[in-house]
């Protein structure tokens, strides 16, 4: 019997099992996918917004603002890179500049601090690569940009550190009261016994609240398609650029990453499949076509990768926070939801703990995750010391990133572990670069298959049966069959 | 820090023919440097043979043919350091170049007095084509399909489409097939194969495996792993036409769509490239805009064929001993412009006045029947030759005799005429 069963390990769900774990309470965290952060967390613009855009008094205005606030704090204890690049919302011309007017006072009410407005030329003068059509811009200098999985994947591994659970395949598909809380049985047949469940099941959040007796929820995907540059391409501008939300759309965003790469997206289209992440030809010209607008330099030659995200948009349009019957349903979380995410999860403690969950402090509690080495961010120094210490940190194996077998073989090992080649990428960034893994896959694979103790041909990109390889040479399929 | 006359980063073909060939000039402080575990770069995993016709008038295995480069190495007792990774090129103020790589011995920094660039190139990935669809596991560079079979000894897959016809991708339908998979077709995006003609004989033909012209992949299906792809004829403007999609049943995409050159190095060294080759701008020494810094092989332009680069690298071999014996390489200096049909020309610069007769490389960007290739100095006609067909996948050479170039007094530029055109 665990005292609290979070289900999916997405940023909203692990940085709830890690505020948990500050408390003498026993946490479990039940993942469907193989790995964390296979859901919304994975793919998203990355933006730790400044919180002008939700209207005063929602959820989303609330905790985007002390999330935000919240970030830096929790990004330097988890070792993950965050950068407060600032943010700014570009107008072209007078409608668009009534709007960030909107937006400005917007801000002000919902209590963003050091919001302002720029005239086009100001704004050139900070970003330099901007369209000479933009007539003035909303600067939010508190906007952030952080790695949304390498968050997800520090939060969900410092929970685990300070004594979390995570059982990853564990689809919940059943729930049942209990007399002193939930037991809640996965698709695969196994069973968990919890006196509090947390769920944050992010697209499917509202088919969890279902299963425990709350049908009020509706939760539809809405996808967001993106390209991402090479990091040649990554100080093209130095802030995120946002164009003015219109009758047109919502406009699309050019930002650099934390990892040094340039971002441009998303699309928004409403879709019914809550799996369908493929990317359409329209959608990635769309992106192409309308960065351009931001920055018509923008180089799309250089375009490394394209991908694609699906939003949890719910029918009221705000976070829902439902504490009732020893559940917390956290639902509708989508953007700003990464940003919020920090202060979604010290909420989901309080909320806990009004509906009777102890929350006795937990004196062990390290809050720091100690972090495996991270190569390209050493100096020759720190490397060489490194390499003395363990000759595995001197082997590239990922030239794009620079990324070491020293690393690799952490992530196998580190909470939580990677288990295949994408969760060694995100862990990583091996096989991320500009050759996206025509190099660094056939070792990647190897090394995982050395470090679990499997044949290298049950080696998966993903989990399931997303297998890498067919088999050895000279098997046919009749002999594997 | 170790001080050294000559480092060579690269010990594929390019990086061991530029390293015998510096010796031979009498280059004494040298060191070859390679990341995988052993020489001969990719040429390791081409186990087919058609290597070396040119150059040794016999038909070598890449592993043949790189292992007489790497017995020529030993010969001369030239240290090869492998498992050696080149993080960094720096230029420094006293004109030497400071060299930082890592091994699993430690951080390694050397100071060389000449570089030769000799870090070949990779393949265009799906991210860099944008097709649409999901991202299943089962779509791999042919590159790195043939890594999986000829090195590991893992078969990727067994149904297989291939995008594009580059020379690995067909090298790769011939070895998928006699590995036991099925070809189901390669599709061209252009009205033309990017592959050399030979390769299209023996590795599709041969084994009936379609060849499928102006078509290509529009969407990837799969969620989990590849389970088929959409295929499309398109248009004379490149666009896919609706009508003619077609779905094929598929585990494996293997994607074979074009070389890069790797030139993150040259970039952090501040050296110019050329944006047609992706690779430095070089004369005809193959130096490049940093003086002391030579580049060879397919890190400089993608070659069809190894006896070319191994012909390349000879020469920047050569002309980094001259240059470490303090013989001028500069002079006055001559742009060579590509117009008309060809899309580029190495050297892309000459210094005055030539030592040596001119041996121009060029690609075009289309087929080209019965063509005259012209070289002019402004409007002066310097040098033609007939050519009875140019196609974007071999690449062309041609040698100009010292004595025409001599009191140039403009850039060169060499273009196409077609039969019936005059000019
Ligand atoms: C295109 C796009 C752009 C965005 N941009 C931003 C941005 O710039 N800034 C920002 O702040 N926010 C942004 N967001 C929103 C942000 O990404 C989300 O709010 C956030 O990632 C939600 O996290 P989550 O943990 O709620 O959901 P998820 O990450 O989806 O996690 C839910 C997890 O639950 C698991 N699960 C589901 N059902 C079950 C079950 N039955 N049993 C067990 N496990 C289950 C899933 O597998 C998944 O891992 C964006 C979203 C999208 C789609």
């Amino acid at each position: 019997m665990y005292d609290v069963a979070v289900i999916g390990a997405g940023v909203v769900g692990s940085l709830t099992a890690r505020a948990l774990t500050r408390y003498q309470l026993s946490v479990a965290v039940l993942e469907r996918a193989e790995d964390v952060a296979m859901g919304t967390s994975k793919a998203n613009s990355a933006i730790v917004h400044a919180g002008f855009d939700a209207p005063e008094g929602s959820n989303k205005a609330l905790f985007n603002v002390r999330g935000n606030a919240m970030m830096e704090e929790t990004a330097h204890e988890l070792g993950v890179p965050f950068q407060r690049n600032g943010s700014m919302v570009l107008a072209f011309g007078p409608e668009d500049e009534e709007k960030i007017q909107e937006l400005y006072e917007r801000g002000q009410k919902n209590g963003v601090p050091g919001l302002c407005i720029l005239t086009g030329d100001q704004a050139r003068e900070t970003e330099p690569a901007l369209s000479p059509d933009v007539t003035a811009a909303l600067l939010a200098p508190t906007g952030g940009i952080v790695c949304p999985y390498e968050l997800t994947i520090a939060a969900c591994g410092n929970a685990m550190d300070n004594g979390a659970a995570l059982l990853t395949g564990f689809e919940v598909t059943g729930a049942e009261r209990t007399a002193e809380g939930w037991r809640l049985s996965a698709r695969d047949g196994r069973t968990l016994d919890a006196r509090f469940v947390v769920n944050a099941a992010g697209l499917y959040a509202d088919q969890v609240a279902a299963l425990m007796g709350d049908e009020s929820l509706h939760i539809h995907p809405r996808r967001g398609e993106y390209l991402l540059l090479d990091r040649k391409e990554g100080r093209t501008v130095s802030h995120t650029l946002f164009q003015t939300p219109s009758v047109m759309g919502k406009g699309v965003l050019v930002t650099p990453t934390v990892d040094g790469n340039l971002l441009l997206g998303p699309t928004s289209v409403d879709l019914a499949d809550k799996e369908d992440l493929s990317s359409t030809a329209e959608g990635l010209a769309q992106v192409a076509k309308l960065a351009s607008r931001s920055v018509p330099s923008v180089a799309l030659r250089s375009v490394i990768t394209s991908f694609a995200g699906l939003r949890a948009c719910e029918d009221g349009h705000d976070f829902v926070l439902r504490a009732e019957n020893h559940a917390l349903h956290l639902a509708g979380i989508e953007s700003p939801g990464l940003s919020a995410a920090p202060a979604l999860a010290e909420e989901a403690v309080r909320l806990l703990g009004e509906m009777g969950c102890p929350l006795t402090p937990n004196p062990d509690f390290q809050p720091v995750r100690p972090h495996s080495p991270v190569f390209r961010r050493m100096d020759n120094a720190a490397r060489a010391a490194l390499i003395q210490q363990d000759p595995r940190y001197g082997r590239v194996v990922c030239r794009c990133e620079t990324v070491t077998e020293g690393e690799i073989v952490a992530a196998i090992h580190q909470n939580p572990p990677a288990r295949d080649v994408d969760g060694i990428k995100r862990r990583t960034r091996s096989g991320m670069g500009r050759c996206q893994g025509g190099f660094c896959g056939p070792q990647v694979v190897e090394i995982l298959a050395r470090e679990l103790g499997i044949p290298m041909e049950q080696v998966t990109k993903m989990g399931g049966g997303s297998r890498m390889l067919a088999g050895p040479l000279g098997e046919t399929e009749e002999e594997k069959a | 820090m170790k001080e050294l006359d000559l480092v060579i980063i690269g010990g594929g073909p390019a990086g061991l023919a530029a390293a015998v060939s510096a010796y031979d000039a009498g280059v004494r402080s040298l060191l070859i440097l390679d990341r995988e575990q052993q020489a001969g770069g990719i040429l390791e995993q081409c186990i087919h043979n058609g290597f070396g016709l040119h150059r040794f008038g016999e038909e070598l295995t890449g592993p043949e043919y790189a292992a007489r480069y790497i017995d020529e190495v030993k010969k001369r007792e030239i240290p090869v350091q492998l498992e050696t990774m080149v993080l960094d090129l720096q230029p420094l103020p006293d004109g030497s170049k400071l060299v930082t790589a890592v091994s699993s011995g430690g951080m390694l920094e050397l100071k060389a007095k000449a570089v030769i660039l000799a870090m070949g190139c990779r393949e265009r990935s799906r991210g860099a084509l944008n097709i649409p669809g999901t991202r299943p596991a089962g779509i791999y560079t042919a590159g790195a399909a043939q890594k999986f079979v000829n090195i590991k000894g893992y078969l990727p897959g067994r149904r297989v489409v291939i995008l594009g016809s580059g020379d690995i991708g067909l090298i790769m339908a011939r070895r998928m097939t006699l590995e036991g998979a099925k070809v189901e077709a390669v599709c061209e995006l252009m009205p033309y194969s990017g592959g050399l003609n030979r390769n299209i004989v023996q590795c599709l033909e041969d084994f009936g495996i379609p060849l499928l012209l102006s078509h290509t992949i529009v969407e990837i299906h799969g969620k989990e792993r590849v389970t088929g792809v959409t295929i499309a004829q398109v248009d004379e403007n490149r666009r896919p036409i609706p009508e003619t999609r077609q779905e094929i049943p598929c585990d494996t995409v293997l994607l074979s769509c074009g070389l890069i050159p790797e030139n993150e190095l040259t970039t952090a060294a501040g050296i110019p490239l050329d944006p047609v080759t992706s690779g430095a701008v070089v004369d005809q020494y193959r130096q490049t805009g940093c003086p002391g810094v030579f580049a060879c092989g397919n890190v400089l332009h993608v070659h069809d064929l190894v006896d070319y680069v191994s012909e390349e690298a000879a020469l920047a071999g050569e002309s980094a001993a001259a240059w470490l014996r303090g013989e001028s390489l500069s002079g006055e200096s001559v742009s060579l412009i590509p117009k008309d049909g060809v899309r580029y020309l190495v050297p892309q610069q000459l210094r005055l006045p030539l030592k040596d007769d001119l041996r121009l490389y060029f690609r075009v960007g289309a087929i080209y029947d019965k063509a005259t290739v012209e070289v002019r100095c402004g409007e002066k006609l310097i040098f033609s030759r007939k050519r009875p067909r140019l196609v974007p996948g071999e690449m062309e050479s041609l040698v100009l005799k010292k004595s025409l170039l001599e009191g140039l007094d403009g850039p060169l530029t060499v273009g196409l005429s077609l039969e019936g055109e005059s000019k």
